[in-house]
């Protein structure tokens, strides 16, 4: 006899996790971001700009943007499969949607790189 | 002999009001709007972003944009959203680790994550006005 153990694949595992790191890593973000910004005052462009200079302001900001597309992408994932129940639509508006924040991931890149 | 496929009639009491919600599961659906709400300003977010940092006139355009009294109300909502998924999101951390699980607790802590991110959203809100 085969002993077989269905137990799955573990889909959605990682997707969970990454999840809860990436809240982690933007709870952080957030945190030192809003510092950052109640600190600096008067609120001009010198000032905004250079405040994004800084290098624990950039690095907030970069693993805050990284992070919300993961985040995005787990949480609107998780939506579509509650709600849209023909294979068919779901996979289109997946498809969709992933393109639309791969786009913003790009788009995040190219306002990092440009500070 | 009775007729067993007669329908009785039966009191009908369909309370579908989400605000009929316990507590936790009120945190639950806001957790899922305000995610599902912050999504879709993500695009707005990034141009926001783009069009500060871009150039000095870039930033004073930034400025009149944010200044206006509807975009204003829209980034208030956007403000509650952010409140409330973070708070909520720290509770769901916390209940991974089976920490704050029981009834009374969990009760607490959702009653904590609504009022907190209210007061605060109130709080910054007339503070950035």
């Amino acid at each position: 006899m085969v002993e077989r153990t269905i137990v799955g694949a573990h889909y959605g595992l990682s997707g969970w996790l990454a999840q809860r790191i990436t809240a982690i890593v933007m709870a952080l973000a957030t945190l030192v971001m809003v510092a950052g910004i109640w600190s600096a005052s008067p609120l001009t462009y010198a000032i905004w700009k250079g405040l994004f200079t800084k290098w624990w302001m950039w690095l907030s900001l970069s693993l805050f943007l990284l992070s919300v597309m993961l985040h995005a992408w787990v949480g609107v994932r998780d939506i579509l499969m509650d709600y849209i129940k023909p294979t068919g639509i779901r996979l289109t508006l997946e498809v969709l949607f992933l393109l639309a924040l791969a786009y913003c991931t790009v788009w995040a890149m190219q306002i990092l790189w440009r500070i | 002999m009775p007729d067993l496929t007669a329908k009785k009639k039966r009191p009908l009491w369909y309370n579908l009001s989400p605000l009929n919600l316990p507590l936790p599961g009120l945190v639950s659906i806001f957790h899922r709007v305000s995610g599902a709400l912050l999504f879709l300003g993500l695009v707005w977010f990034l141009f926001l972003l783009d069009m500060s940092l871009a150039s000095e006139d870039g930033f004073a355009r930034f400025r009149g944009h944010v200044g206006h009294p509807l975009v204003k109300l829209l980034l208030l909502g956007f403000l509650w959203a952010y409140l409330h998924h973070f708070f909520a999101g720290i509770r769901y951390l916390f209940l991974d680790i089976d920490k704050g699980v029981d009834l009374a607790a969990a009760r607490a802590s959702s009653y904590a994550v609504l009022a907190v991110s209210l007061a605060l959203t109130v709080l910054l809100g007339m503070r950035l006005w």
